[in-house]
């Protein structure tokens, strides 16, 4: 028996006035699976991220997600509440700059409390608690609990934006370049400190990135776009190691080699 | 002829349009308690910040019958309470008071009368910033979604980081209350301590902001509720001292600097109560008939 797919997205199209951002892309997400979308700027990949995370309207094309009580329902015909209750609770989105992710002017413990409080959490004392949980979990020291993010470095800043967003239990986390502008070891630790996760709490992922590297570490499935179109998908080590398409070849023969 | 025909002021200054255009918004916002209506806000002859809003409001439902208070502070005489008070004695030829339970309208800043007020009464607030959620999320468009869609939680945030940063519930005045079970609303700057009497309140409460064109309202009778967490209760303020003048422990008391060697004593802030406890004879340690003997005798 085949599992009922997380999120079934179906030919979606986003244009730009005359200029197409993502044209009919198709894909399947399983619960529990990593899906990587690789290309070079420009190519659509944060348009498809956005659409498909229900941020952005596409001019054609639908989205089902399977929410945990009901039938795969299409997320753009879902009414507002519906909506942003999802986006508080089962699903997460890492930005690249996790300044945008992240409320800046109160404390990461309140930062990490947040979606906790948006449910109902009252008690001072249990949402606290919890923060420095996800502090430990996402190596933070606790003693940093009643700072203010502006007083974190990058990669910690990035850290706390996970834990903020993982706080609700997510089911399916969305990720546009998580470690884009990290330095290479910060890189290193964030994407072991992000497989293990995933790996503990059975997380779906799509993940956008630019760095084959970084899709090889995270991701089961790759998707290549260029133009707006996917060329290529499968599984990551069959596409990174053995590409079809003309431009997944260039892509992954640019790989800079040490 | 009346003092506002020679002054050809129309009756409470604002003409019939604009009155019934704030009309409306009232009634609105007394259909909906809580709930930010918007309205078309005048200028007025006065700035920004002194009450604008509070007098569109108080200009609006005021009538030839009413008699009106005004209280800036929780104090009859202060500048900007002694101003709004002649500007409708002139242009309105209403009686004024400072009797709280003599008066029909009144008009606030700041505080919240210590004489329970009654049905048959309204109370105007004067409101700087009337959106509660306004300092953790900027935009209105946002914060609207956020009252249409009961996301109170951003609210839990702030009182969350009170409680991180000072260790309690940090928050004095325009602490944030929900009311009617429905809207968080912004209490406008009156201190904690007048929250409790917002609540079930006989009296009708209509709030005006001016500068960002507001009304709200609660109803008479409603439940207004204070924002808290489970392990960190609602409290009001307390003070240590009683009132210098009166004697009154209940009361919210200001502190007023006397010399620079550190003396200081505390006041009621709403001088018309405390005026009142004088006159039935209770006396505080400033009265120069305050009674020490007889003090003492009550703290043996």
């Amino acid at each position: 028996m085949t599992p009922t797919p997380l999120l079934n997205v179906d030919s979606l199209t986003v244009r730009y006035g005359a200029r197409i951002g993502c044209q009919d892309v198709c894909f399947d997400l399983y619960p529990g699976e990593v899906l990587g979308v690789v290309g070079e700027s420009g190519s659509g990949k944060s348009t498809l991220l956005n659409a498909v995370s229900g941020q952005l309207a596409p001019d054609s094309g639908k989205v089902l997600y399977k929410t945990r009580l009901n039938e795969p329902s299409n997320i753009y015909a879902m009414t507002g509440p519906d909506g942003r209750i999802l986006m508080r609770t089962d699903w997460a989105f890492v930005h690249q700059n996790p300044r945008d992710g992240l409320r800046m002017s109160v404390s990461a413990g309140a930062n990490i409390g947040e979606r906790l409080m948006g449910v109902g959490w009252r008690h001072y004392g249990e949402i606290r608690t919890a923060g420095l949980n996800w502090l430990e979990k996402v190596e933070i020291d606790e003693d940093r609990v009643d700072d203010l993010p502006s007083t974190f470095s990058g990669g910690m800043l990035q850290r706390l934006q996970i834990a903020r967003n993982l706080v609700s239990k997510p089911r399916l986390v969305f990720m546009d370049e998580p470690t884009g502008g990290l330095d290479v070891s910060v890189q290193a630790r964030l994407l072991d400190l992000l497989r293990g996760l995933v790996a503990d709490l059975g997380l779906s992922v799509m993940i956008v990135t630019h760095d084959l590297a970084v899709a090889r570490l995270l991701s089961h499935r790759l998707m290549v776009m260029q133009g707006g179109r996917v060329v290529e998908s499968g599984l990551t080590d069959q596409v990174l190691d053995d590409p079809q398409h003309p431009y997944s070849q260039l892509l992954v023969s640019s790989i800079l080699q040490v | 002829m009346s003092r506002f025909d020679d002054a050809a002021y129309n009756f409470a200054y604002l003409d019939e349009q604009t009155k019934r255009m704030i009309r409306r918004a009232l009634l609105k916002a007394v259909a909906i308690p809580g709930y930010q209506v918007p309205f078309a806000s005048r200028e007025m002859p006065m700035p920004y910040g002194w009450g604008t809003g509070g007098i569109q409001v108080t200009a609006a439902v005021i009538g030839p019958d009413d008699v009106l208070k005004v209280i800036d502070q929780g104090s009859d005489d202060t500048t900007n309470a002694v101003s709004i008070r002649k500007f409708f004695a002139k242009t309105t030829n209403v009686k004024t008071t400072e009797d709280t339970e003599k008066a029909s309208l009144i008009q606030i800043r700041h505080r919240v009368p210590e004489t329970p007020l009654k049905e048959g009464q309204i109370l105007v607030y004067q409101v700087p910033i009337p959106e509660p959620l306004r300092f953790l999320e900027p935009r209105e468009t946002e914060t609207r979604k956020m009252h249409a869609l009961e996301e109170y939680g951003l609210m839990h945030v702030k009182l969350y980081e009170d409680i991180s940063r000072h260790g309690d519930i940090a928050t004095t005045y325009a602490y944030p209350v929900m009311v009617g079970e429905r809207y968080v609303m912004d209490p406008s700057p009156t201190p904690k301590f007048d929250n409790p009497k917002m609540n079930q309140m006989p009296a009708l409460q209509l709030f005006g902001a001016g500068r960002e064109k507001r009304i709200y309202a609660i109803p008479p009778y409603t439940e207004v509720k204070s924002l808290d967490f489970e392990d960190y209760p609602f409290t009001i303020q307390k003070w240590e001292e009683a009132c210098a003048l009166c004697g009154e422990t209940e009361s919210f008391l200001d502190e007023v600097i006397l010399d620079d060697h550190g003396g200081r004593m505390f006041v009621c802030s709403d001088t018309h109560f405390c005026k009142t406890r004088r006159e039935q004879g209770h006396t505080g340690v400033q009265s120069p008939d305050f009674d020490r003997t007889s003090q003492e005798a009550i703290e043996q």
